[in-house]
């Protein structure tokens, strides 16, 4: 029996090693944000890998997300002759919910295996190894540039996915339900109006709608740079940190995003 | 700031009629100019003449089983050591210890007098400039161009103006026989691992360090491309004085260049001496592993 517990003690240690290196992980390449040298090609850079190439996955997974919404609620909707407000509902799930989801899953699959994949062929080529050699802290050169770009760059693609999403939501219900354009963006406003705003000019939607992409930007570069720079095992590793790393970061940012949304509704009051 | 500000490299360009056989030491005055010179490089502050450049002192490492138990060993300046024994017995571990990428658990690393052991990791980057690494793979980076990777340190670390870093790019390049502008442009990808080794040397030696680090040199590389790497790393040393440690599987370039050996058997240093006194020893095991011979 003493054995069996010592081998729980031992797991659990580990378990809350591994968490408290993830953080410690996190908080210095944030605090490298604002330390110097500054790597800003290498930000620059990343932007474009994280943000620009994800383009083209975000606007088709906005766009049929927002059709598939609109066409799903005008069934429920015709049976209470309501599909006018198919509007208020593409807009309320797109920017609060589907939006920053979305594009947080669809970036964890393409751009967190990327990052894993690539710090994880330079971790076992000790290429890793090379930069600390060569009197560089590899969290400031690789870590910090890719959460920077992360963090700008997922709400800008939120941004674009939710617009999107509302633009497939306006085709379905101007070609399938019938419901004239001018209606169905007034609807969408009344929508993004009706909870009220922050500071008086930024609707409290958006403000939900921001706060979660730049979150699971955060947690998305992370996830990936940690598994990636703790890879071991040659190419074999490198293939378990890429799957750790999609996997981790899409339940992180499902279970961060109930939070979220729990905290920023009791803090802006409209539960 | 004012000893990274500084010209282009004025160190005297290498030839032909400087070689000269191994072990004949420069004089102190040239050692002495070459040494100014590195102090105006990255490599800090000039060192105290009287200590050696890099020393392990009853050095012991574990991770969960022992790996490395109370090794010694001195590299006096411009000396070159070659770690020798079979494979894991910690070789590679011993460079990574001098680099400071590892801590020992007991112990202490000497670099020019100063235990490094303690430092932060912060400090250890600092320190690291005096070092020149040649990794196994050559650990290039394989999104930089050869230009790129040879530059790095230079950008880095000091404030050269662009055409002084292609200057001393160039001359690291053409140091380790190949054409700067045939392979400036190449990725790493695009070069034979005889190139990808002799660009490593020429990105580790890119700052002037004063201590030169080989893992493996010449591992995986054909008999001829191995006596090249060894020569090259001859030429280092004696053109450059640099001091320089390197782990070796290949006893015959390791007694062609070495100043002392060091073999590593059962976690510990079995064996600490010239060449000549290797070959002498009447150790059982020593016999056996020069056997191949």
């Amino acid at each position: 029996m003493p054995a069996l517990l010592a081998r729980l003690n031992d797991a659990a240690k580990g378990k809350v090693l591994t968490v408290q290196e993830y953080f410690v992980l996190a908080t210095k390449s944030l605090r490298f944000i604002f330390a110097r040298p500054f790597y800003g090609q290498d930000v620059i850079q990343q932007m474009d890998e994280i943000g620009v190439k994800s383009l083209g996955i975000v606007l088709l997974t906005g766009l049929f997300t927002g059709m598939v919404l609109a066409l799903q609620s005008s069934v429920q909707l015709k049976t209470f002759g309501a599909t006018m407000y198919i509007g208020n509902l593409v807009a309320a799930s797109m920017i609060r919910e589907l939006g920053p989801v979305l594009a947080g899953l669809m970036v964890a699959g393409r751009v967190g295996s990327g990052i894993a994949a690539q710090l994880g062929s330079m971790r076992v080529t000790e290429q890793i190894d090379a930069l600390n050699t060569l009197g560089t802290d590899p969290i400031k050169k690789l870590v910090t540039p890719r959460v920077l770009a992360a963090l700008i760059m997922l709400p800008v693609l939120t941004v674009i996915n939710d617009f999107v999403g509302i633009i497939g939501g306006n085709i379905i219900a101007a070609f399938v339900v019938g419901l004239p354009t001018a209606q169905y963006w007034r609807t969408v406003w009344d929508q993004i109006a009706a909870d009220g705003f922050v500071l008086r000019y930024i609707p409290t939607d958006f403000v939900q709608g921001l706060t979660k992409p730049f979150v699971f930007g955060g947690i998305i570069a992370i996830t990936a740079c940690y598994f990636g720079l703790g890879t071991t095992g040659g190419t074999e590793g490198v293939g378990q940190s890429t799957t750790r790393t999609v996997v981790t970061s899409s339940i992180l940012i499902l279970i961060v995003d109930y939070f979220i949304t729990q905290l920023l509704l009791s803090l802006l009051g409209n539960v | 700031m004012s000893d990274l500000e500084h010209g282009p490299d004025r160190r005297a360009p290498e030839g032909a009629d400087r070689r000269a056989p191994r072990g004949e030491r420069k004089s102190a005055a040239v050692r002495q100019a070459i040494r100014s010179e590195l102090a105006e490089d990255g490599a800090g502050e000039s060192r105290r003449p009287d200590v050696p450049v890099v020393q392990l002192e009853n050095v012991s490492l574990s991770f969960n089983v022992p790996i490395l138990e109370d090794i010694s060993l001195v590299a006096e300046e411009g000396e070159t050591i070659c770690i020798v024994g079979e494979s894991g017995t910690g070789k590679s571990t011993t460079l990574k210890l001098i680099l400071r990428l590892l801590v020992p658990d007991r112990g202490k690393v000497l670099i020019d007098g100063e235990n490094i052991a303690p430092l932060s990791f912060e400090e250890a980057l600092v320190v690291r400039q005096k070092m020149g690494m040649v990794f196994q793979g050559a650990a290039l980076f394989d999104s930089m161009t050869v230009y790129e990777n040879v530059a790095y340190p230079l950008r880095e670390h000091t404030t050269l103006s662009e055409e002084e870093i292609e200057q001393r790019v160039r001359e690291k390049l053409e140091f380790v026989d190949l054409e700067p502008d045939r392979v400036m442009v190449q990725f790493p990808s695009e070069l034979s691992g005889g190139m990808r080794k002799r660009v490593g040397i020429a990105r580790g030696m890119a700052n002037n360090p004063e201590i030169m680090l080989y893992d493996e040199p010449t591992s995986g590389l054909d008999p001829l491309t191995t006596g090249t790497i060894t020569r090259l790393i001859m030429k280092l040393q004696r053109e450059l004085g640099v001091t320089s440690v390197v782990v070796s599987h290949d006893i015959r370039s390791v007694f062609r260049m070495a100043s002392k050996v060091a073999l590593l058997h059962d976690r510990k240093i079995t064996f600490f001496g010239t060449p000549e006194e290797m070959t002498a020893s009447e150790d059982r095991y020593i016999q056996d592993f020069l056997g191949g011979l």
